[in-house]
């Protein structure tokens, strides 16, 4: 397969994201313990586990939104926190952070030139980020008018504008129906197959078979990493339900 | 360009947001004429009772301006005055003026004495005083007194009042923590909200002072330049600390909580009440609040003609106050993102 050439060539040896004993402490709290882990390119990764595991503190640890207070983080290579490699993700936050009183298109405009975009190219990025999500007809819209699916979509659009090679969705499809899930997940799998390395946390277990690997994440531990197919054949289980209560240890907390 | 970018999106919400349009340019031109109603009333004309006084005095009152009713019985007077329908009965108690005042409203009580001083001054014009004004004049009123005061309260307490609200609704809805998953500097996000802000601030401050000046004729000696400039920095000090406060504010509720800690007190050294008569380790808290240098600014130019000369300090400490808010700012932005 050719990469499409917007996909920023890295050497292929090294990882997208390395995590290296990752410790994160809220007051007396850990929220993330010994978290280590590494994102291959043009992988999807999915960071699955019950909500309150951990999972938005690792991806903000991630993205360099917030700093550990133990162990290191790499981002293609180069130690994070670190304010330009904010260029280098798309981010999707869990909660659709759009102004409300704004039209999709001056959301858009706005987040755009946050990231460098402008001009022809800005308006360019801006149209074929709204066809990837099916939004085009509404770009005049204001967003108070959006449902909440459309909401979702559109910060899936706004996370794309860039055209970046990595993209981090905290909960991409939470609150979504069935129907636009599926189509959600339908880009996700384009967007892999064109190159994007992609790294999103759910707590859906359908959604995380379509996953390449998985790291399972409970109380702040990751309990397992590998791809869906292994977790089940090493527990015995059916289903990566069955396989995620095998490996955090039977019991709920 | 990420300053303009977030300048320009800050300035389409407002647009598109008419209430709190209406809130920043209407709200302080309502309150602003509702004080000058109430404070540039009628002159009030005291209700004056005399008992066996000389006509030609009864005369003079009257010409001062004093309603004079005229009794023959000292309980008919009695008891006029107890019954709140006089407020004041002169007699003459031993071939000397007597006066009993009603008493209950302070500022009557003093018109009624100043009122009888100058009539019976007049009864010896030998010994009155050449009055001349170095600055105001006779019509001078209360309104123009604590008029420019106002202009700047209002300008500092509206934009004070907005701008930790926006601010704080960028973080509950989860916008900020999106923005700073951008490339966007922390410098850039408080610059950005400043000269978006700003732009509507130095509307509103132009329009308060013109509408203040203009239309309700406050006392006005100096330059208008630099009462705008004044006013200006002012709503930039209230910009800076607003967006600096909403950072330690959980909800808009919260926002409103600070009102009476930090807004309040400033009013009561703002020169609204005599400085002179405070404590003196009180008095050294008005160093602390911007308003106070604001409002002597803004009183040395409207009222005494003041020049750069005399006003250049409050300017300097007023764009001390919101550089410092504002790098606090900066700081203050580092608990939603490492960097």
């Amino acid at each position: 397969m050719t990469l499409p050439p917007h996909v920023e060539p890295a050497s292929p040896q090294l990882p997208v994201v390395e995590l290296n004993e990752i410790t994160r402490i809220f007051g007396k709290r850990s929220i993330l313990e010994s978290v280590s882990l590494r994102v291959e390119q043009g992988e999807l990764f999915g960071l699955l586990g019950p909500s309150g595991s951990g999972k938005t503190t690792l991806i903000k640890v991630i993205t360099g939104i917030d700093r550990a207070d133990r162990g290191t983080v790499r981002m293609l290579g180069t130690p994070m926190p670190q304010l330009r490699m904010l260029q280098r993700f798309g981010y999707m936050a869990q909660s659709d952070a759009l102004y409300s009183e704004l039209t999709a298109k001056q959301n858009l405009l706005f987040f755009a030139s946050l990231y460098g975009l402008s001009g022809a190219r800005r308006k360019k990025r801006i149209e074929e980020s709204m066809a990837v999500v099916d939004l085009l007809d509404h770009l005049d819209k204001p967003v108070s008018a959006y449902s909440g699916g459309m909401r979702r979509r559109l910060s899936l659009a706004i996370a794309l504008l860039h055209e970046p090679a990595l993209l981090v969705l905290d909960e991409p499809t939470v609150g979504i129906d069935p129907v636009l899930r599926q189509s959600i997940w339908k880009e996700l799998l384009a967007m892999r197959s064109r190159g994007t390395t992609i790294i999103l946390t759910t707590h859906v277990m359908d959604e995380a078979d379509k996953c390449d690997r998985l790291g399972l994440i409970r109380d702040g531990r990751l309990t397992a990493i590998d791809t869906p197919e292994a977790l089940k054949a090493k527990t015995g289980s059916t289903s990566i339900e069955d396989a995620f209560i095998v490996l955090g240890g039977g019991v709920r907390a | 360009m990420r300053i303009r970018a977030l300048a320009i999106r800050i300035i389409r919400q407002f647009v598109r947001d008419k209430r709190t349009l209406a809130l920043l340019f209407l709200a302080p031109l309502l309150i602003l004429t509702l004080m000058k109603l109430v404070f540039n009333g009628q002159a009030v004309e005291p209700q004056i009772g005399t008992l066996n006084m000389p006509p030609q005095l009864v005369d003079r009152l009257e010409q001062a301006g004093a309603a004079i009713i005229t009794f023959r019985e000292a309980a008919d007077a009695a008891s006029a005055i107890a019954n709140g329908s006089l407020d004041a009965v002169l007699t003459l108690d031993a071939g000397k003026p007597a006066i009993q005042l009603e008493g209950s409203d302070p500022a009557m009580n003093k018109t009624v004495l100043m009122l009888l001083q100058r009539t019976l001054q007049e009864a010896s014009p030998n010994v009155q005083a050449a009055v001349s004004y170095l600055h105001g004049s006779e019509e001078m009123t209360s309104f123009d007194s604590f008029g420019p005061v106002l202009v700047g309260f209002f300008s500092f307490f509206f934009v004070f009042m907005l701008a930790g609200v926006s601010f704080l609704r960028e973080r509950t809805s989860g916008t900020l923590e999106r923005l700073l998953a951008t490339p966007i500097r922390r410098y850039e996000v408080v610059a950005g909200y400043l000269s978006g802000f700003g732009l509507f601030t130095l509307l509103q401050a132009a329009l308060i002072a013109w509408f203040a000046i203009d239309i309700l004729g406050l006392y006005m000696d100096g330059s208008i330049w630099l009462v705008l400039l004044i006013n200006l920095l002012l709503s930039l000090t209230a910009l800076t600390l607003g967006t600096l406060l909403s950072s330690y504010a959980g909800s808009e509720f919260q926002i409103i909580q600070f009102i009476p800690l930090v807004v309040v007190p400033q009013v009561f050294f703002s020169g609204l009440f005599s400085l002179e008569a405070m404590t003196p380790w009180l008095q050294k808290l008005s160093y602390a609040m911007p308003l106070y240098y604001g409002a002597d600014a803004m009183r040395s130019i409207m009222l005494r003609g003041a020049g750069w000369g005399s006003i250049q300090t409050d300017v300097y400490v007023l764009l001390g106050f919101s550089t410092v808010f504002a790098l606090l700012n900066v700081a203050a932005l580092r608990k939603h993102r490492a960097i």
